[in-house]
């Protein structure tokens, strides 16, 4: 007769096996306890004993691959002599299926082939008592108390609400808080959910003033979803840095009286805007993209350089293309463009494509850092504090400074600490003392 | 007799025991199966005859051919892990049998050739690694704990049982089986304590089988592990574990000992685990093959063998005999391990309380309602 040999967990609680070789081919005669192949595991490399003597009717699976345990390996053609062969086993599956017989405490699970427990069927819960009658061949059932979570049970107790008594109108009879609300309240005591109609989708009057329940949609949705996307891709690592940028204030100040910066917005995020294009320079894995597709690293030797706004539809980061052929100038015409356009609602989708590197002005809502996440494809993003003045060591004494915290999230994938930190340190340089400009440029 | 103790010198064999880990020990047979003579440690197997040496033999071949058959079973699926003994046989056979039924037995879980010197049935040796129970046989009908998971623990079993063996007035005694990473165990070292302060009738017998799982011995012993049990006031002696005449002389004496009121020894039985820890390691990994050869060349039944062709005993006929009975062991071993009922599910509940117990019954009575719930998926 023919016996399935299935793949045994051959550690202590592996699932699947490569076959390395097979010591045996169809057709040969093997003995009990013959190795018939090499097999590796998570844990070691095994001889795999033959369990019957016989014939190898068919290998089931070749040399190389992966099983998982309790499928079907080989298969042998076995003689069972009469009486004799009282220790021949039969493979794992059969045997079982074979002894699986009521007991004192009703059956076993049954085990299938790929060695995961059958899952329990969940019906729903059973009519609680009043209702209609229970057939007499499920007695169990009735002693079941409906179903319910556990904060739901906790409720009914602090409201005293017996649950064996509450009909509920969750999806399978689940007990709901508003199932355990009703029936807590007089008025409803006896009137109870009307029997067979519950509500699909219970929206008790009594919790609407407490909660607003907004679609997901739109700008919310894209933010979200390119939130969750860089978040939980990218690994990311941030770095502060905090520096006395009263020189770039006076250098802006001076810049404001220049006839050729009339009408442009000016503010440390122009000179950061700057820093930046500078800083990737030095540090190139700052500008660049992590192509987990091709597995490769795309350094990109142009900045798309994007600028989180704040608009009345919410946050966008369109990009200021090509920005390091920009000159100051010309980038605070580009940011002040940039804002405005993001502001009026016009920003085009070509806009906030294609952004390379992203700096966050965080500082013009009043805190003085945050963790900026990156913007998804990007290797790093730079946050700008809020300029406060403050108490601060110049010149060897104390005196009355403009202060920024800087921080730069990076990925971690694409940026180790060194890079980001020393690309956070040479912006910061420039704003301490934007002549630096000069020299880097 | 009592063989006087000082507190700091270990009492080992004036001849041939060392100070370092890798030192010599006491050995009657040499690896070649050449019997040499000692003045201290003969006179505890002068009655070892060449018959008697046949039977140490056979038993060593016969828990050496049930180790690699239930090694074999769990590659096959039918365990679900086996510890080898493979190599350690002498240290088991020549320990196992120089005690007497009376004792009683606190092992590890390799000891599985002492459980057979103790008389275990094959289907009691192999119902916990099949994983159909927690333990594998009444202790008390065989006077062997069940087989103890926990690293070292059982030498607080055996040295409170011995305790109370003094209490009850017998000469019997106990034994606790452990290994060589046991010994860095706070409950070895307590059990020291206590089985010295009450000169338990205990013997502490360490299988030093070189490795903890991947842990070499030189690693947390600087010095022989026996020297650690003169520390506690327990004498100790180091004994090649491959030869099982010195085993038996040092379990004997040391079992002379606690008999006559003298209180627990310490034997470092110095052997080599061929095998791996278990059938889910893989010492390829950090044991060196080198290693390996040097030990097979001290194999434990080979230089029995040797022993016993120089004295004629060993002929075709015995041979025969011995692989007979080896083979008979597998296959008993095999329909034990194969024909053993499945447990049922209420089993769990069966024994975890002597007594009746109400919130117990109420989790029986649960759990029996959980499993009705799949009576209607029966021909699914």
């Amino acid at each position: 007769m023919l016996r399935e040999f299935r793949l045994p967990d051959l550690g202590e609680g592996l699932t699947e096996s490569e076959i390395l070789n097979w010591h045996v081919s169809v057709g040969d005669d093997v003995k009990l306890n013959q190795v018939i192949a090499d097999v590796e595991t998570a844990k070691a490399v095994v001889e795999l004993p033959s369990p019957y003597a016989g014939i190898v009717a068919r290998l089931h699976e070749q040399a190389g691959t992966v099983v998982e345990v309790g499928s079907p390996i080989v298969s042998f053609e076995v003689a069972v002599p009469a009486g004799a062969d009282t220790g021949a086993p039969g493979a794992g599956g059969e045997r079982v299926q074979a002894r699986r017989e009521p007991n004192l405490v009703g059956y076993g699970a049954v085990p299938d082939a790929t060695g995961r427990p059958a899952r329990r069927r969940r019906g729903p819960a059973p009519a609680a008592q009043g209702a209609a009658p229970v057939p007499a061949s499920t007695p169990d059932a009735v002693r079941e108390r409906p179903r319910s979570t556990p904060p739901v049970r906790k409720l009914a107790r602090d409201m005293g609400v017996d649950l064996s008594e509450v009909r509920g109108s969750g999806p399978g009879g689940l007990v709901v808080r508003a199932d355990v609300v009703r029936a807590a309240s007089p008025a409803a005591g006896t009137a109870a959910a009307p029997a067979g109609a519950p509500p699909v989708v219970p929206s008790p009057p009594a919790q609407a003033s407490r909660e607003n329940r907004t679609p997901v949609t739109g700008m919310r949705k894209h933010t979200a979803a390119a939130m969750v996307a860089s978040a939980f891709t990218a690994p990311h690592a941030t770095v502060f840095l905090t520096v006395d940028v009263t020189p770039t204030m006076e250098l802006l100040e001076r810049l404001r009286q220049q006839p050729a910066f009339n009408g442009l917005k000016l503010s440390p995020l122009t000179l950061a805007a700057k820093a930046v294009c500078l800083g990737v320079q030095r540090f190139p894995s700052l500008n660049s993209r992590w192509d987990e597709r091709a597995g490769e690293i795309v350094s990109f030797n142009y900045v798309n350089l994007g600028i989180a706004a704040a608009t009345p539809r919410g946050l966008m980061v369109p990009n200021i293309k090509e920005a390091q052929t920009l000159s100051l100038h010309g980038l605070a015409a580009a940011v002040t463009s940039l804002a405005q356009t993001a502001r009026d609602g016009k920003t085009r989708p070509a806009d906030l494509a294609g952004g390379t590197i992203s700096i966050s002005n965080v500082g013009v809502f009043g805190v003085d850092t945050g963790t900026p996440i990156l913007n998804p494809g990007e290797a790093a993003i730079l946050a700008l504090g809020a300029v406060r003045r403050q108490p601060w060591e110049y010149e060897g004494a104390i005196a009355l400074r403009s202060v920024m915290t800087l921080s730069l999230s990076f990925d971690h994938r694409l940026v180790d600490g060194e890079q980001g930190a020393g690309f956070l340190n040479d912006v910061g340089a420039v704003l301490a003392e934007p002549a630096l400009a000069l020299a880097m440029a | 007799m009592r063989i006087p103790v000082s507190l700091h010198t270990p009492v080992r064999h004036p001849e041939n025991s060392g100070s370092f880990p890798t030192d010599p020990y006491v050995q009657l047979v040499t690896p070649d199966g050449v019997r040499t003579p000692d003045p201290l440690y003969d006179r505890w197997v002068e009655d070892v005859d060449g018959a008697r040496l046949q039977e140490l033999y056979i038993d060593m071949a016969v828990i050496r051919r049930i180790d690699t058959e239930a090694t074999v079973l769990q590659r096959q699926g039918e365990l679900g892990l086996w510890p080898p003994l493979l190599g350690q046989e002498a240290a088991q056979i020549g320990s196992g049998r120089s005690l007497r039924a009376s004792d009683f037995v606190f092992s590890s879980y390799r000891e599985n050739g002492v459980a057979y010197c103790r008389g275990v049935g094959m289907e009691d040796l192999m119902r916990v690694w099949r994983g159909n129970a927690a333990a594998g046989w009444d202790p008390y009908s065989v006077n062997m704990a069940p087989t103890q998971v926990i690293i070292g623990a059982q030498a607080l079993h055996a040295a409170g049982y011995a305790m109370g063996i003094t209490r009850d007035g017998s000469d019997d005694a106990a034994i606790s089986y452990f290994g060589d990473g046991a010994t860095s165990q706070g409950d070895v070292n307590e059990a020291m304590v206590f089985a010295a302060s009450y000169a338990a009738p205990v013997v502490f017998f360490c299988t030093n089988n070189q490795w903890a799982i991947s842990e070499p011995v030189t690693l947390q012993a600087q010095v022989p592990i026996a020297n650690r049990a003169p520390g506690f006031g327990i004498p100790s002696i180091r004994v090649d574990g491959n030869d099982v005449l010195a085993v038996m002389a040092a379990t004997r004496e040391a079992l002379d000992r606690a008999r006559s009121g003298n209180g627990p020894t310490f034997i470092e039985a110095v052997t080599y685990r061929m095998g791996p820890h278990t059938t889910a390691d893989d010492p390829t990994r950090y044991r060196d093959d080198a290693e390996l050869e040097q030990w097979r060349a001290k194999d434990p039944l080979s230089r029995v063998q040797a022993l016993l062709e120089s004295l004629g005993l060993f002929t075709d006929e015995f041979a025969a005999t011995a692989s007979g009975r080896a083979d008979a062991a597998a296959a008993e071993l095999r329909a034990a391990c194969l024909g053993m009922p499945d447990p049922v599910p209420a089993d769990v509940f069966a024994h975890v309380y002597s007594e009746p117990h109400s919130w117990l019954d109420r989790q029986q009575e649960q759990y029996s309602r959980y499993l009705s719930g799949f009576a209607g998926e029966e021909n699914r």
